[in-house]
């Protein structure tokens, strides 16, 4: 019989809370180094996890996949035309 | 309980790992062709490491009781340069009819290049003219999702692909249901740090249901283990899953997919003992 949501919840709630606690030391980490600031500001994954945490931050349904998109180069439907696949017959 | 791993690099691995696996209770794997860790420098080279997965790896496996089944392709990583990957696909029928050779595999994307396209397109054509069956590699991380897409649309495109014939492998939370959705068969490859956790794989069949899904190791020479299909089991069983449900994930779907293959021949443990 699968777990109930309060199962769930006590099961894995250290897990997450340990999870959670990993992320924060690990930009505590980041913060503490040397080097420039200005740098990490530019690059677009700090961009990337801001929004991963403001989606972890919000009410949701399917967060796991809302973050793998983040992640993710978009997907262009029309990328068939772009490469020109017809000219390559070998 | 008895388990197929249905994606596991045993050549990069040592024979300590097959008596692991046995202890574990796999009792066959399948392995596709996938990149060395280097670029190779001929065709020849690959015609040798085709040798290597359709003639000793058998028997390295057999030692222990475990059948052993493979692939054979050039993988995305490599198709970038498309006159070596021809010289390759030019090699691959001599392979294909080999007693452990499931299909063609593992074709794919790596970074989503024009050329990886072209060769892919060239390896699903050679698998539909000898009426094979195709395991596909999706790309890693931020390509996933792009490459996922680009390759569904190409399976699509070419009429004579019947989905239940095609296993979209290393899905993940974003990409599970387009290739469910499109009947084909899934693999969830259980990488903790870049792919999927047991934990992640045992939520997306509890979201998805057990039909055509399959959880793999695809242990490597990379980071990787080789028995994690093991603790995919344990995960189920802590969130109280039934063994038939569990069954039907690491054996029963494995073995549904690999039987359209006329050369996998595999005596079940399970008829044995019944």
């Amino acid at each position: 019989m699968p777990l109930t949501k309060k199962e769930v919840f006590e099961r894995y709630f250290l897990e997450l809370r340990c999870k959670l606690l990993d992320a924060a030391a690990i930009l505590d980490r980041i913060r503490r180094a040397p080097g420039d600031d200005e740098q990490l500001r530019n690059d677009p994954r700090i961009g990337q996890l801001r929004r991963a945490l403001e989606v972890l931050a919000s009410e949701r349904t399917n967060y796991a996949e809302e973050i793998q998109l983040i992640f993710s180069r978009p997907y262009d439907p029309d990328w068939q035309q772009k490469f020109d696949l017809s000219a390559t017959n070998p | 309980m008895y388990y197929i791993d249905p994606h596991n690099h045993m050549v990069s691995r040592v024979t300590d790992d097959y008596e692991r696996l046995a202890r574990a209770g796999c009792v066959a794997v399948s392995e596709p062709a996938f990149w060395a860790g280097f670029d190779r420098g001929s065709a020849e080279s690959f015609r040798d490491y085709f040798r290597h997965l359709t003639e000793f790896e058998p028997k390295r496996a057999a030692q222990y009781g475990i059948k052993h089944y493979c692939w054979v392709c050039i993988n995305a990583k490599e198709a970038e340069n498309v006159s070596l990957a021809r010289e390759v696909i030019a090699i691959l029928p001599e392979f294909l009819d080999r007693p452990n050779c499931l299909g063609v595999g593992e074709i794919g994307l790596n970074k989503n290049t024009r050329n990886e396209a072209i060769i892919f397109l060239e390896q699903v054509d050679l698998a539909a003219r000898h009426n094979e069956l195709i395991l596909v590699h999706t790309p890693h991380l931020e390509d996933k999702y792009q490459g996922t897409r680009m390759i569904l649309d190409m399976l699509r495109g070419d009429s004579r692909i019947r989905p239940e014939k095609v296993l979209i492998d290393h899905v993940e939370e974003h990409t599970i249901r387009y290739a469910l959705e499109e009947g084909y068969w899934v693999g969830m490859t259980l990488y903790p740090v870049t792919k999927c956790t047991p934990q992640r794989a045992a939520d997306m069949v509890e979201m998805y249901g057990t039909e055509r899904i399959m959880v793999n190791s695809a242990g490597d020479w990379g980071p990787s283990n080789p028995l994690a299909v093991t603790d995919f089991i344990h995960e189920m069983r802590m969130r109280g899953h039934s063994e038939e449900t569990i069954r039907k994930i690491v054996y029963e779907n494995p073995l549904a997919f690999f039987s359209q293959c006329p050369r996998w021949q595999f005596e079940s443990p399970l008829a044995a003992t019944a």
